[in-house]
């Protein structure tokens, strides 16, 4: 069976969408820093659902190892699902560069660097597909939220070219976007519980969407809604607004 | 973010911590004045709230499995369902598994849950070989049958520590059917024969009509099986109907519950039918529905399950169903179910007998009923299922427990009793 590539493997959506593709029977490359801690999970998804699980070391801010990073994968994987973010508070990320920077990088620099590598042997080989996971953040910048909102910008235009351009090779591309998660990220934040999704869920949807070669997936739907609303304020009246 | 019931009352603030690792364990008990852990939110009442909730679902690793023996050894967050998913397409089963799959294995233990097979498997204790728990010192124990750790722990409420791990037995299946006998019955006489009569079926559970009035009382769909034999075991979760949002309380009215009633009771024409029915349809049919709670509406409901003994079941239940009946407050479902022989350990709830589970909603009136209730329960020497409870009083709840002391005592020697406690710990003083 195919293997499927996932970066960032160590947060808690990527550990689900993990435990989805392996109940569907795909074997996995686990890729993140210090992937031997991920040992748990491959047993765990090993035990679960015997498919092959593969950890690899893989650094999304060390832009210049990706290629051989790509290259020296044992087996061409079919599918490669971005799940890797950075997000830190604003208040500390407007005060401090490196943070500002580790934002861009990890969610847009990096997430570009790699996907560019897979892009271009996709398109070679006319098949596979891409899964990168933006968020809502990125359809509109609020005071809160808005250096990590910009780079997943730039990652959802980046996503939404990059399905233009291989349309014609016939490989998808999903861009999702969930609104609030029930993660180690999230935890100390006091979540409405209507809008806010269980890691399971989202992985769920992911997998669902993905299969069914859809192009833009919002988790909970109703994030698809709130953001409507949003993008649609007048910029005159959302600079005065605190959401 | 807080945490609710399965009930949805009473509706109180926590904090949460959630379990990943022994160490931030570890030091979460040692920085917290008192907390309860939390499964997946499954138990009905306020066995598992307090201020400060311990979220043990994340995690939920599975850890080895033992092909031949069928053992399986997982962290505590793991759902039951998860290991439905992972094992019945290679020919595992769980040996006890109640009328849900979206429990926690620490739930499980905790609550020491039982299932339609109870009269001849018993409760899942039966099952689990041994676990690791982290008590209050923040020590972590080995534990097996036979301990007293594991007399208390298992129906212990999640009182005698942090369970952490679990090695539990599955059993062998050839199938992902069951081969299902619906019978339908006239009355509470008849109920009890068929239940006898079809004692020597794994699995038997009776759907009772609780709106059934004078000589129909205890009319009922008795629904027995066994797994089929036909080597399908093609198994996938169903894709389940959400509730998205909560009904508004006029919806569950004495019309909407006959009408369900009704629906059920049409499904056997002429006395008994023959099913073959897969594991979702038979053991958890409102899973297929997801968030059914919320059809209690805002106000949340509430399950009032008792026990009792077999020599006393026939009368009890005819004076129970006689009031609820008469109250006219509608139970939107009712289960009965035969039970096997009691096991050791302290606080498990079932006995050799029958039990009713019943669900209300939050009204007022209803806790003065269920008191009633208690009273005829007590009268024949029963007791209730704290699982389910979010209102029973320390006096009931003492009677119908015999072994309660030691399940004190032993908390106290261990210093639990400060250190870890629900709502519902504090209420009956355990």
């Amino acid at each position: 069976m195919s293997y499927v590539l996932i970066i960032g493997a160590k947060s808690d959506i990527a550990k689900e969408v993990a435990r989805v593709y392996a109940k569907n029977g795909y074997n996995l490359y686990l890729a993140s820093r210090e992937s031997e801690s991920l040992a748990d999970l491959k047993q765990d998804i090993e035990i679960r659902s015997g498919v092959e699980v593969k950890l690899v070391e893989f650094d999304i801010t060390a832009f210049d190892t990706h290629e051989e990073f790509y290259t020296s994968l044992s087996e061409r994987p079919l599918g490669v699902i971005v799940v890797a973010g950075f997000m830190c508070e604003q208040k500390v990320a407007q005060k401090d560069w490196s943070k500002t920077l580790q934002t861009i990088n990890v969610n847009y620099t990096g997430a570009l660097s790699i996907l560019n590598i897979v892009a271009n042997d996709f398109e070679k080989e006319r098949r596979g597909f891409i899964v990168g996971v933006s968020s809502v953040a990125g359809d509109r910048g609020r005071k809160a939220n808005y250096i990590y909102g910009s780079a997943k910008a730039g990652f959802s235009a980046y996503l939404s070219g990059l399905r233009n351009r291989l349309y014609e090779s016939g490989v998808s591309v999903l861009s999702v976007k969930p609104g609030f998660v029930n993660t180690k990220m999230t935890e100390s934040l006091d979540l409405p519980q209507n809008l806010t999704a269980q890691p399971q869920e989202v992985a769920e949807d992911i997998f669902n969407a993905q299969q069914r070669g859809r192009n833009i997936l919002y988790t909970k739907t109703i994030w698809m809604f709130i953001m409507l609303v949003i993008k649609h304020i007048p910029e005159s009246i959302f600079k005065k607004m605190s959401i | 973010m807080s945490l609710l019931s399965w009930g949805m009352f009473p509706n109180i603030q926590n904090k949460i911590f959630a379990l990943r690792d022994d160490k931030s364990l570890s030091s979460y008990i040692k920085e917290t004045d008192e907390f309860i852990p939390y499964g997946n939110g499954r138990s009905y009442g306020d066995s598992a709230l307090n201020d400060n909730l311990l979220y043990a679902k994340p995690y939920n690793n599975f850890l080895s499995f033992d092909e031949d023996k069928g053992i399986l050894e997982a962290q505590v967050g793991v759902l039951l369902s998860e290991i439905l998913e992972a094992f019945v397409s290679r020919g595992w089963f769980l040996k006890v598994t109640p009328g849900t799959k979206l429990i926690t294995l620490g739930g499980a233990i905790a609550s020491d849950v039982h299932g339609k097979n109870h009269h001849v498997e018993g409760c899942f204790s039966e099952c689990v070989e041994e676990f690791t728990i982290m008590g209050v010192d923040g020590d972590i124990k080995s534990c097996k049958k036979g301990d007293e750790l594991f007399l208390a722990t298992c129906g212990g409420m999640g009182l005698t520590g942090v369970i952490l791990r679990a090695k539990i037995s599955l059993k062998k299946i050839n199938s992902k059917n069951i081969n299902q006998t619906t019978i339908k019955t006239k009355n509470l006489k008849e109920t009890f024969e068929a239940f006898e009569a079809h004692k020597e079926k794994p699995y038997s559970v009776a759907w009772i009509d609780c709106l059934a009035k004078d000589e129909d009382i205890g009319k009922c769909l008795l629904m027995v099986g066994d797994f089929a034999d036909d080597g399908n075991l093609e198994y996938k979760s169903k894709k389940k109907l959400t509730i998205p949002f909560n009904f508004p309380s006029f919806a569950l009215n004495t019309l909407s519950v006959k009408a369900f009633n009704y629906l059920y009771y049409a499904k056997a024409k002429d006395g008994i039918s023959k099913q073959k029915v897969d594991i979702d349809t038979f053991f958890y049919p409102l899973d297929a529905i997801g968030d059914w709670n919320k059809i209690y509406g805002r106000g949340g409901f509430t399950q009032y399950q008792f026990i009792l003994p077999k020599e006393q079941s026939y009368e009890g239940l005819k004076e129970i169903l006689t009031k609820i009946s008469a109250s006219g407050k509608g139970s939107f479902l009712a289960v009965l179910k035969l039970y096997g022989k009691e096991n050791k350990n302290y606080l498990s709830f079932p006995l050799e007998g029958y039990s009713l589970a019943l669900d209300f909603k939050i009204e007022s009136g209803l806790f003065e009923l269920l008191d009633t209730l208690d009273e005829v329960v007590l009268k024949y020497g029963g007791r209730i299922y704290l699982t389910k409870d979010v209102r029973v009083s320390k006096e009931t709840f003492e009677k119908g427990y015999p072994q309660i002391e030691k399940f004190r005592a032993f908390r106290k020697e261990h210093k639990m009793d400060k250190k870890l406690n629900s709502l519902q710990s504090k209420r009956v003083q355990i």
